[in-house]
């Protein structure tokens, strides 16, 4: 058995509608061991939930269309896979946490009913009591008393529901889970709360992640590896140690953490990148930054760069800048 | 000159609700002087947003005074009213619900100087309109555009030109970049504070982003559930926060530097209760890690622990 539990090969993701086709995903490329959580950083706009979705085949129908490029689940291409596969492995092998969970509960079950149907689906033979028996145990999980489950969404706040949501993801034990901002809606002191909640019950079930964040300071307390999304791409790709400590970076990399006000130091303004993300139904030549970069060289508006490997395997940079 | 530009004493705003008296703001008192900055900090739910609109009057105290360069405005009349709002004005959090969708760009950033008749003649309105235009950051062409044609960003541009076009001296800011992607939010921040500097404009920063709050303001108030715990300079609550609160606020953020990654301290506990008639004593008691009796058994009063330090904690009384 290899480590690799999903690996994506230059998968490139449209949406065509009546308007124009937006390129969401453009090529993008990475892997996910047994156990690790990878952290894919983007604006909005940059692809990250196209990835996720296409991962769980869940693009909108007739409009999301995977072009080319393979996704390998356990060695499996699940581009392939028959919607009736898809079905099994939905909630069983991967399973989602959605970023609203506000939105993503059902209003008019119960929670307990609603952990019961990713159960009863994947253990169609299961009597009622043992079903019961599991949904109690996953509410405990995530530390809320089993005798809440048969209240609905709405008697739960938002960082209760965001933890129901951790449940149903959870309860079948999948292997890997794909967190799409699962944060983002919650209160500072409510998210280190659920972040912790996260971090220690996939060390629990050894479960492998996705988390899908625009905040650096998430993927810095939880990921072993990152990868920096812009424009349908992944223009940097490294551990943990490399994208937050390393030398060289790509210069989407160094404009994000420029953005943001640091804490220890006392800086005068803000370095923003200029401009705005390109429009996907048109992106540019060449590199999809050029037109933001400082760098930018006429090099860059004509050829898109390769995937440049930086002192050892792991750590890649999409840039011309390293290209010698 | 070391007098204050807005001046608000013993603030109070309670809904009435079916369950009881809602207290959405209990009794805050600041003031704030020309040319700083104020950050409000807390949790959703804490007061912040109708704390910035009762100090403007969009919503009515139930108790308390708003001094606006020495004068009560809360006995102001309508015409009273939008004469003082010339100087008082909002950036409001939601760039895509705040704004009209069916007026163009241009409209919008004028409708201001419209009905206050600041500038007469539709040459003049223009001609304004384009120079806060090109001052925000938005392009020319975008005059005749409508909002929907625009991203976050821009809209929140225009709330900004919005907001400036009368040329204010207070603006409450409710959450201005909290709904944008961090490399915009850095490009509105940078433009807010360049118009500050060259205008003295003061700001009532309201926010829930520390990171955010430390880079703009002068001095940070901490909320909540209605009242402030905590209130310093803003260098000084950072290095010396003495509410628990403050403490779990600060250890709770989550910073971009992985040499913090083994450090985790005291999380709080559990989660805001109901403000729909709070229990006497300290709101924070129920969570607090250093509760005692002496905190639930009264009112816990703001105390200056050093120079313009001020702390609601039984710990320092």
């Amino acid at each position: 058995m290899t480590s690799e539990l999903l690996k994506i090969n230059n998968l490139h993701v449209t949406y065509d509608t009546d308007e124009a086709v937006v390129y969401a995903v453009n090529g993008l490329s990475f892997t996910i061991d047994r156990g690790e959580t990878l952290g894919l950083v983007g604006e909005t706009g940059a692809g990250k939930t196209t990835t996720a979705l296409s991962i769980l085949r869940l693009l909108p129908n007739r409009i999301g269309k995977i072009n080319e490029g393979e996704i390998l689940l356990n060695g499996n291409d699940i581009t392939k896979a028959s919607e009736k596969d898809m079905r099994a492995i939905r909630g069983k092998q991967v399973s989602m946490i959605f970023q609203d969970p506000m939105t993503s509960l059902n209003p008019i079950l119960t929670i307990g009913d609603q952990i019961a149907e990713v159960l009863k689906l994947h253990n169609p033979n299961a009597s009622k009591s043992e079903i019961s028996e599991r949904v109690n145990k996953s509410l405990e999980m995530v530390g809320i008393p089993a005798d809440r489950k048969e209240e609905y969404p709405h008697q739960f706040s938002g960082g209760m529901k965001q933890r129901v949501v951790i449940a149903i993801a959870l309860a079948c034990e999948p292997e890997l889970l794909l967190a799409d901002e699962p944060t983002t809606a919650l209160d500072v002191t409510i998210q280190a709360q659920v972040l912790e909640l996260m971090m220690e019950l996939k060390e629990k079930l050894n479960t492998s992640m996705l988390l899908i964040t625009h905040d650096l300071g998430v993927v810095a307390r939880i990921c072993d590896r990152v990868a920096i999304m812009y424009a349908g791409q992944i223009v940097e790709y490294g551990t943990l140690e490399e994208i937050f400590t390393g030398e060289k970076h790509h210069p989407y990399t160094e404009g994000l953490f420029g953005a943001i006000p640091d804490l220890k130091k006392e800086t005068k303004r803000l370095n923003p990148i200029k401009g705005l993300m390109p429009d996907p139904t048109n992106l540019p030549s060449g590199c999809k930054f050029h037109d933001r970069c400082k760098y930018c060289t006429e090099k860059c508006a004509a050829n898109e760069p390769r995937d440049i490997h930086i002192e050892g395997d792991s750590h890649i940079i999409k840039c011309h800048l390293f290209d010698k | 000159m070391d007098t204050s530009l807005v001046e608000v004493k013993n603030l109070k705003k309670y809904f009435k609700t079916p369950n009881g008296l809602l207290h959405a703001v209990d009794n805050i008192s600041f003031s704030l002087k020309k040319g700083q900055t104020l950050g409000v900090v807390g949790e959703s739910g804490c007061g912040k947003s109708t704390l910035g609109r009762t100090i403007l009057r969009l919503i009515e105290p139930t108790e308390g005074e708003v001094l606006f360069k020495g004068e009560s405005i809360l006995g102001y009349d309508f015409h009273q009213m939008r004469e003082i709002r010339k100087q008082m004005q909002i950036i409001f959090q939601d760039p895509y619900s705040s704004i009209n969708p069916r007026m163009t760009v241009s409209d919008i950033i004028a409708e201001p100087v419209r009905v206050c008749k600041t500038i007469t003649g539709e040459e003049n309105i223009q001609k304004a309109v384009n120079e806060i235009m090109e001052r925000v950051g938005l392009s020319n062409r975008l005059v005749n555009s409508y909002p929907h044609e625009l991203d976050g960003g821009r809209r929140q541009r225009i709330g900004v030109a919005r907001a400036i076009i009368l040329n204010p001296e207070f603006i409450v800011c409710d959450e201005p970049v909290s709904a944008l992607d961090v490399s915009i939010q850095a490009q509105i921040l940078n433009l807010m504070m360049d118009l500050q500097e060259e205008n003295g404009y003061s700001y009532m920063f309201i926010t829930h982003d520390l990171s955010v709050v430390k880079h703009i303001s002068d001095e940070i108030m901490v909320m909540y559930m209605g009242q402030c715990v905590e209130k310093a300079k803003k260098n000084d609550l950072f290095d010396h926060p003495n509410h628990p609160y403050t403490k779990a606020l600060l250890d709770a953020i989550l910073i971009p530097d992985i040499s913090e990654k083994k450090k985790r301290s005291n999380l709080i506990k559990g989660e805001v209760t109901s403000p729909v008639n709070p229990k006497p004593g300290c709101r924070f008691a129920p969570r607090c890690p250093y509760a005692t009796e002496a905190c639930t058994a009264g009112h816990v009063p703001l105390k200056e622990i050093s120079p313009e330090h001020y702390v609601a904690c039984t710990l320092f009384q």
